[in-house]
């Protein structure tokens, strides 16, 4: 397999360059990147794809899906959950632990593994348990998960309440070098269903005050501080959780942190209506949050941006807002929405391929991120400008629980590239 | 006949105008003056048939829906939670739409989640008629408080309207709120911070600093049921600490205007939110409330379904 992408906008996180050019493509790696001023090797025979002007960024790396498999595979199965990932520009996903059962041990990690190769859309790095059954108390064996291909450790939704366990969780990590990603949330305050605020008293809905993930993002990076593990904190969305990032980073804590599309682009607002497709967890917060999440990531606090790509069927959606599940799906929206940051100024092309490719994968320590010579061909290309109606019929996921469903988006992945191999294409 | 509003159902008092409401409460007024005569029963809703779904216990307004129906002249059933097929683990709303494939014109629902009466309006042609969701809205309730002031009053614009004690869990209070305060009423919420919802003043009232001050000058004090039932851990410390500090009592009435009303929407425990010499005073009003709801409850259904297709 040989073929050659030109007329590219080339952002590459690797050499931090935004350049004009081409990319060629050889026995599934990358084999020759350069300017549209260096003339490109004889491509007689070789398939040519011109890009005019489409970006390239390296294939793009979500750090917390669901892909519901083993277990619940109604909702998403490992092969829908990645040809979904394929088109939203994404090479590589980490999937989290709450399957049922659940992914605690050895042969659930294989499970994931070996599906996802059969799939073959999408790399897929299985993120286990930190404690069995994750019930918050006894640990996973780590080492024997990360030998297996686990690439960290998270109780996800049900965070480990016990500060002695996730302490002794990130002590036990650090023996491996092993990353422990935290949901952070004080369960005894998590008992509404939005967030707490003008909203939830007009909709007569008991609320979740910010303080709830405030709490546990401080916990943790103390404990993150007291025992020098690695600890990165999933989905933020408050400004005050924003905040205590920003400072344990100053302090040189080892913590990294993530936010979802939804916290950056929606308000509780959303929630107006009783609209299931707005109950996520933690909450969409208010106007003031999303500018402090938007600050966040202009100035390097936040990471990355992943997607909590959440699939929930009309059992799980079409009920009572308060007995409904939380989470939307977030695959094939997250490259438009987080685009929307570049139009609007708040990060450069080569920030978001940052955020989206090189900086997750960092964290997770899976390589790649980079339009580097030598390395596998993992790229997304993508036409920044086109426009598409977001509809339930389109999409490759097996959930449509999501918010934009109906609306228009601007920017998407046209290709996706695995390994030399074209795992999306758009026509048209 | 009276003309119809615009409204297909009744979810909460927050879609309602003012305009509207008036006209609710003057074709309650109307119903109020067929309910003195020998014989209380009026054809305006002959074949009718309106369906109550109560997940939630009630006496009151379930039985002040089913009157109100049945001097309509219209076909009333009752539905309680112990005997629907949620039980079964039927979905609320496969349970309604089964119930709407038997063509009633209405479903009136009580449920304990917020939010229910505008899910089944989503997936049902009926009239939905909210009698309470959750800790939501409960728009008749604050429809008959607002008959019975201005059946005293004349008006609610300009009146001090104090509204005391659990505020966080009162959906009586929340559809009360706005609509007193979109009637032009100057509404002040109290009680203790840790039944109060965040940001009250969205709803259209102001937070009083103490009992006294919501009381103080005060055309109508409505007081509200603590609600065992919706109580988490540690949001009081006892109810005889509340009694002593947020119940109405002849001390705190006596900040009051002479001629105020004493309401509360039932049931009332008495002893805590209010003192059964002020439950039993000459200014509460406890008892007309209730006669009103069925006359309110007339206007509501008539005005919604009157001249609908499903009508005989």
């Amino acid at each position: 397999m040989r073929f050659l992408l030109k007329n590219a906008r080339l952002l590459d996180p690797g050499n931090k360059t935004d350049i004009e050019g081409w990319l060629l493509v050889e026995d599934m790696n990358i084999a020759l990147v350069g300017t549209s001023q260096e003339g490109h090797p004889d491509v007689s025979g070789v398939e040519v794809h011109d890009l005019q002007g489409c970006w390239i960024m390296p294939g793009l790396v979500d750090m917390h899906v669901h892909l519901r498999e083993p277990g619940q595979e109604y909702k998403e199965t490992i092969e829908t959950g990645t040809r979904a990932a394929a088109a939203g520009g994404f090479t590589s996903i980490a999937c989290m632990p709450n399957t049922n059962p659940c992914n605690d041990n050895a042969a659930v990690t294989n499970f994931i593994i070996s599906k996802a190769t059969e799939a073959g859309y999408a790399r897929v790095y299985p993120v286990a348990a930190i404690t069995k059954g994750q019930k918050g108390r006894e640990l996973t064996e780590f080492g024997e998960l990360l030998a297996v291909g686990a690439v960290a450790f998270s109780d996800d939704g049900v965070p480990v309440a016990d500060a002695s366990v996730m302490r002794h969780a990130l002590e036990y990590a650090s023996s491996f070098n092993a990353l422990i990603i935290t949901h952070a949330e004080e369960p005894s305050l998590a008992t509404g269903s939005m967030n707490e605020g003008v909203v939830s008293t007009l909709l007569g809905l008991k609320g979740i005050p910010n303080a709830c993930e405030d709490i546990a993002v401080f916990r943790d990076t103390c404990l993150a501080e007291l025992t020098g593990a690695r600890l990165h904190i999933a989905h933020v969305s408050t400004k005050g959780a924003v905040e205590i990032i920003r400072l344990a980073k100053r302090r040189g804590v080892h913590v990294t942190a993530e936010t979802a599309p939804h916290y950056f682009t929606l308000t509780e607002e959303a929630v107006t209506g009783y609209n299931t497709f707005a109950k996520m967890n933690p909450p969409l917060r208010t106007e003031e949050d999303r500018i402090a999440i938007i600050e966040g990531l202009k100035d390097g606090t936040l990471d990355a941006i992943a997607t909590d790509h959440a699939p929930h069927s009309v059992l799980e959606k079409e009920k009572e807002f308060e007995a409904a599940a939380n989470g939307i799906i977030g695959l094939e929206t997250a490259l438009p929405l987080s685009i929307e940051l570049v139009r609007q100024g708040y990060l450069t092309p080569l920030e978001l391929a940052f955020k989206m490719s090189y900086n997750p994968s960092h964290i997770l320590g899976i390589g790649g991120g980079m339009l580097k010579k030598g390395m596998p061909a993992d790229l997304c290309i993508i036409d920044p400008n086109v426009t598409f109606t977001f509809k339930k019929g389109d999409l490759f996921s097996k959930s449509y629980n999501s918010p934009w469903l109906g609306q228009k988006l601007k920017g998407r992945a046209v290709m996706t590239i695995k390994k030399g191999c074209f795992t999306h294409k758009k026509s048209g | 006949m009276t003309s119809n509003i615009r409204h297909k159902h009744l979810l909460g008092i927050q879609h309602l105008l003012a305009d509207e409401i008036t006209h609710i409460l003057d074709t309650a007024e109307s119903f109020k003056e067929i309910l003195s005569r020998p014989i209380k029963k009026v054809p305006t809703l002959r074949g009718c048939t309106i369906v109550n779904l109560f997940f939630e216990p009630s006496t009151r307004t379930k039985l002040s829906f089913e009157l109100a129906a049945k001097r309509l002249s219209a076909d009333t059933v009752s539905v309680s939670a112990s005997t629907s097929s949620v039980l079964k683990g039927e979905t609320i709303i496969d349970t309604v739409k089964n119930i709407e494939a038997m063509r009633p014109s209405a479903v009136v629902i009580r449920h304990s989640s917020s939010g229910v009466p505008w899910l089944l309006a989503k997936h049902v042609e009926c009239s939905i008629i909210n009698a309470g969701d959750g800790i939501n809205e409960h728009p008749t309730q604050a429809l008959l408080d607002a008959f019975t002031i201005r059946e005293h009053f004349g008006r609610l614009n300009g009146l001090k309207i104090a509204i005391v004690g659990d505020i966080l869990h009162s959906r009586v209070a929340h559809s009360g709120a706005r609509l007193f305060s979109m009637m032009g009423a100057d509404v002040s919420v109290c009680g203790p911070v840790s039944l109060m919802p965040p940001k009250p003043e969205v709803l259209g009232v102001t937070v009083s600093k103490s009992l006294e001050d919501a009381v103080e000058g005060a055309d109508v004090i409505m007081s509200l049921r603590i609600q065992k039932e919706r109580q988490e851990k540690a949001l009081i410390s006892s109810e005889r600490e509340y009694a002593r500090f947020f119940g109405i009592t002849s001390n705190v009435m006596a900040y009051a205007k002479k001629s105020a009303l004493i309401m509360h929407p039932g049931p009332i425990n008495r002893g805590v939110e209010m003192s059964p010499e002020t439950a039993d005073s000459e200014q509460s009003v406890v008892l007309e409330q209730v006669t009103n709801g069925v006359a309110v409850r007339m206007a509501v259904l008539s005005l919604l379904l009157a001249g609908s297709e499903s009508q005989a």
